[in-house]
């Protein structure tokens, strides 16, 4: 399924948080979205998982806007991984993952088999067996992020839309899940991510998105991401290296 | 979550849904007139109009139904509402229904209107309570968040119980002032089976609306943008949520008077049986709910008072002192 924002806007009164942004996205790539913070990149991911009406534009599955698609159905399609997300409720981590199994069962059924395995691969992707019958709230910052990630991950959509899904995360959890989201493009599933750190967004992302106050500064492969286009998009003077054959950027002061 | 666990809950729903059953069927051989309930019962099978019949079925027989249902609809409601606004001291008095549903059923005997016709109180409460939920849902809106909502609840309830107080204030006679404060303070006594036909089919479909959210709730443990993305309408929720509560708990107001915090207290004490879903806490909620009234309302009558102490008054001397311990918890656990 590929996903086609067009000409998106969203005004809130006055402030103009996405402004004609157009995009054509298509699965098995990784697809980051990068900018500084009110660039419009929660606003953008929010209408691309199909749950906020935009002011204007229009965002397609396949050439069928979003609005006209059956909620059920879309909720088996796109995944989204709410940022900052908590449970209200001490629920068990297997609870919470379980809950990404919703969208395929019917009302009033009990997870069957099929929920079950999608849930036990979701819980090893994201190391979390050992903790499954512990409440999310008990949890760290870090395995709450990840046990909300395997809820996201259970859901096993064609797509999977992520806002900040390594924030909370150390240096170690961050490389895996960074790996993990990687393998589910490689597998042929659609992944955009909300990120911050740019290094970790030019190493593992297959493509950029660069936002801008609501408009799109950049967008394609990783090499994008200039330093002058990182001075212009976060205001800070950028550093690029090469480690490995790899590239990386890091911010490393205010531009002057 | 495992099969066990599985069991584990339709243990746990079979066995209070028979405790509730059982208590009601017990509570049928309680009261101040002592007579033999079998005869009673054969008597009433028969169509014999004699007089143990009669008390059987038209003074037990109600206070019994009305216990059980009243009692499961403030569970139920309490659950879903603190499922709906995600917050463990929501309650049915919380949205403002139970405050329209008392000051429709006045104002249905203020006016007179029930000296006109009997059932005229009953409708009066859930016209009350309709009211009340499409103001409550005029005011917080379409798609409008949890504060919105609760704020929109005080402000109903501030309002309807203003409008209450004026209708006592300017009644002329004292009598009917005396009779509006006994009924506001909640009581299944002297209910009949009429009451019981009007009410519980409003009942009904206020259960059917509310336990058919279950998965929905489930979903919104995890936030308003993630329950969306599981494929639940979050407006469709909310609406069926404030209507299915409006109309069961407007029909209990109307037909018992106020019956407060058994939705608080019901709810939370059931919720870590059910692993605190609040999706598997609706049902288990409705029957200890009816469990825990037809246990207060056979408690009113056993203990040794005259006048009989009213069955709202019992669970608010109950259940207040229940909410101080949790706003006390609640205050402690912040960070």
């Amino acid at each position: 399924m590929n996903i086609e924002a067009r000409a998106l806007s969203f005004r809130y009164r006055d402030h103009v948080a996405l402004d004609r942004v157009s995009l054509a996205l298509a699965p098995g790539e990784m697809i980051g979205l990068i900018g500084p913070n009110g660039a419009g990149k929660t606003t953008l991911a929010r209408a691309l998982a199909g749950l906020a009406p935009p002011s204007s534009g229009e965002v397609y599955y396949d050439d069928r806007p979003t609005r006209e698609m059956d909620r059920e159905i879309r909720a088996r399609r796109v995944a989204y991984l709410a940022q900052s997300g908590g449970a209200d409720w001490p629920l068990s981590v297997a609870a919470i993952v379980e809950l990404g199994r919703l969208p395929h069962r019917r009302a009033f059924a009990a997870p069957d088999a099929r929920d079950a395995a999608a849930v036990a691969r979701a819980l090893a992707a994201a190391e979390l067996v050992e903790l499954k019958d512990r409440p999310l709230r008990e949890l760290s910052g870090g395995e709450r992020a990840r046990a909300l990630l395997a809820r996201a991950l259970a859901v096993e959509a064609d797509w999977l839309i992520a806002d900040e899904p390594v924030a909370a995360l150390d240096p170690l959890h961050q490389l895996r899940t960074m790996e993990l989201l990687r393998t589910e493009a490689a597998r042929g599933a659609g992944v955009v991510a909300v990120l911050h750190d740019l290094t970790l967004a030019v190493r593992f992302c297959d493509r950029l998105i660069v936002l801008s106050r609501g408009r799109v500064l950049a967008d394609g492969r990783p090499s994008v991401l200039t330093p002058e286009v990182v001075a212009a998009a976060y205001g800070v003077e950028a550093y690029a290296g090469e480690h490995e054959g790899e590239r990386f950027v890091l911010p490393w002061r205010v531009k002057g | 979550m495992t099969p066990g666990a599985d069991k584990a809950h339709a243990g746990l729903l079979l066995a209070l849904g028979f405790a509730a059953f059982a208590v009601a069927l017990a509570s049928l051989f309680v009261g101040y007139v002592h007579f033999d309930v079998f005869t009673a019962a054969r008597d009433a099978l028969a169509g014999r109009d004699s007089i143990e019949a009669l008390a059987l079925v038209q003074l037990r027989l109600p206070r019994a139904i009305l216990g059980a249902s009243i009692g499961f609809t403030l569970g139920l409601s309490g659950a879903a509402m603190q499922g709906l606004l995600r917050n463990p001291l929501a309650d049915p008095g919380v949205i403002g229904v139970s405050g329209g549903a008392a000051f429709g059923a006045v104002a249905a005997f203020y006016t007179g209107l029930s000296a006109a016709f009997a059932l005229a109180l009953p409708l009066g409460g859930v016209a009350g309570a309709i009211l009340s939920a499409l103001a409550l849902y005029g005011l917080a809106g379409r798609g409008a968040g949890t504060t919105t909502l609760i704020l929109a609840g005080v402000a109903i309830n501030s309002f309807t119980g203003a409008l209450t107080s004026l209708a006592l204030n300017l009644s002329p006679n004292p009598y009917a002032v005396f009779e509006i404060m006994f009924w506001l303070m909640g009581s299944l006594a002297d209910r009949s089976l009429p009451q019981v036909a009007l009410a519980l089919p409003l009942m009904v479909v206020g259960w059917i609306a509310m336990l058919s959210s279950a998965r929905a709730l489930d979903a919104l443990t995890l936030g308003e943008d993630t329950a969306e993305s599981l494929g639940f309408d979050l407006r469709r929720l909310r609406w069926k949520l404030v209507a299915g509560s409006a109309l069961a708990v407007g029909a209990s107001v109307a037909v018992a008077g106020a019956i407060g915090f058994v939705g608080l207290v019901v709810p939370h004490l059931l919720r870590p049986w059910v692993g605190h879903r609040p999706g598997r806490l609706l049902l288990a909620s409705g029957f200890g709910g009816a469990l825990a009234l037809v246990v207060a309302d056979l408690g009113v009558r056993v203990l040794p008072l005259q006048p009989e102490l009213k069955l709202g008054v019992l669970t608010a001397l109950v259940g207040a002192p229940f909410l101080l311990a949790l706003v006390f918890r609640a205050r402690r656990d912040e960070p």
